[in-house]
C-alpha cells in the first residue's frame, strides 16, 4: 500500500517526501478539526452533568 | 535480479497481508493522534477560547487595594441577584484560589456539552438558582480534557473559597462538603441539595453552590460533587475579596495583570 504510493509518487525522493508530510499534515488537520470531534461525541469518558 | 522483483514474486497472499498489516498500523497511529487530540489539542483550544471569552467581556476591573484605605466592607445582607442568563451567555467569572493564582473560568448559561462546556468552560444548570440567590446555584465543568476547569475538584477542602464575579458583584462561597455520585442522582443540584425530585420544596433560606464534574476521572460513571455555602458578598466597585488578594491570585483587569 505505501510502497505503492511511493511508486506512483513523482519526482525524485525528496520531492516525494515532501509531498508525503503535507499529505500527513492535511490529514491530522482533517482528524483534528472535523473526525475527532465528531467520533468524540460517541466516546463519553468525560460527562460531567447530572440528570 | 533486483531484491524488489523477488519480494513481489511472494504472490497475491504475501500482498494482502502485507496491505493488512499496513492497515493495521495505520489504524494505530489514528488512534494515537485521537489520545492526543483529546488530552492535549482539546485543552489548548478550549483555553485560547475562553481567555478570549473572558477579556470580551471587558468588565470594569475592582480598584486597586490602597494601603490607606480600610479593608473592603464583607456584606452578609441580601446580595443582589442577576436574571437567568440566554443559553450560551457568560454571566460571571469563577475564581477558586485552591485551583492555582492563575486560575479563572468563564460560567455560561446551560450544561449542553458541545456547545458550552466543550468550549467556554463552566455551565449552569438552567433554572437553577443564580450566584446569591436563595437556592443552589449549580454548576457543571469538564475534570480532563476542553480545558479542564474542575480538574482540580477533589483537591477543594472544607472551607476554601469559591470566588464568583458577575459584571457588578463579587460572591464568596466556602466549600462545605463533597460526594460521590451516579449520573441519575439529580438531588446533588436541588434548591436545597438531596432534596429529592417531586418533594415539596420548603422555603428556601440558604444559598448554596454546587459544582459537578466526572468521576474517576476519564469516565463517564460518577459524579464527582462539591457543595458550598454563601459567605458574604461586595460590590466589585468597593475592592477585592481578601481570599483573592491573600492568595495573590490574578484578578482580570487589574493592575499588574496587563489585561
Amino acid at each position: 500500500m505505501y510502497g505503492a504510493l511511493w511508486r506512483v509518487l513523482p519526482g525524485p525522493w525528496w520531492v516525494r517526501t515532501l509531498i508525503l508530510l503535507v499529505l500527513a499534515a492535511a490529514i491530522v488537520a482533517v482528524c483534528f478539526e472535523w473526525v475527532f470531534p465528531w467520533v468524540s461525541t460517541y466516546v463519553s469518558f468525560n460527562q460531567n452533568t447530572v440528570g | 535480479m533486483s531484491a524488489h522483483a523477488r519480494v513481489r514474486r511472494g504472490g497475491a497472499g504475501t500482498a494482502v497481508v502485507g496491505v493488512f498489516g499496513e492497515l493495521l498500523i495505520t489504524a494505530g497511529v489514528v488512534l494515537g493522534l485521537f489520545v492526543v487530540w483529546q488530552l492535549w489539542w482539546t485543552d489548548v483550544v478550549a483555553l485560547r477560547e475562553q481567555q478570549q471569552v473572558l477579556h470580551a467581556l471587558q468588565w470594569e476591573p475592582p480598584p486597586p487595594a490602597a494601603s490607606a484605605a480600610p479593608a473592603p466592607v464583607e456584606r452578609r445582607d441580601d446580595p443582589p441577584v442577576d436574571p437567568q442568563p440566554a443559553f450560551g451567555q457568560v454571566f460571571a467569572q469563577l475564581y477558586v484560589p485552591r485551583f492555582g493564582p492563575t486560575y479563572v473560568s468563564p460560567i455560561a448559561g446551560g450544561v449542553d456539552r458541545e456547545q458550552i462546556l466543550d468550549r467556554l468552560g463552566i455551565g449552569h444548570y438552567p433554572d437553577t438558582a443564580m450566584p446569591g440567590e436563595l437556592g443552589n446555584f449549580a454548576t457543571a465543568g469538564h475534570r480532563t480534557t476542553f480545558g479542564k476547569p474542575y480538574n482540580l475538584i477533589a483537591d477543594l477542602q472544607d472551607g476554601d473559597a469559591l470566588v464568583v464575579r458577575t459584571r457588578t458583584t463579587w460572591y464568596v462561597y466556602r466549600v462545605v462538603s463533597h460526594e460521590i455520585v451516579y449520573p441519575w442522582q439529580v438531588e446533588v443540584i436541588s434548591p436545597i441539595p438531596g432534596l429529592k425530585p417531586g418533594d415539596p420544596i420548603p422555603p428556601l433560606t440558604e444559598r448554596w453552590m454546587t459544582m459537578t464534574a466526572c468521576h474517576p476521572m476519564f469516565s463517564a460513571r460518577q459524579r464527582y460533587v462539591v457543595h458550598a455555602k454563601f459567605d458574604y458578598w461586595m460590590p466589585v466597585s468597593e475592592g477585592t475579596p481578601k481570599e483573592l488578594t491573600d492568595a495573590g491570585v490574578k484578578v482580570i483587569g487589574a493592575v499588574g495583570e496587563g489585561s
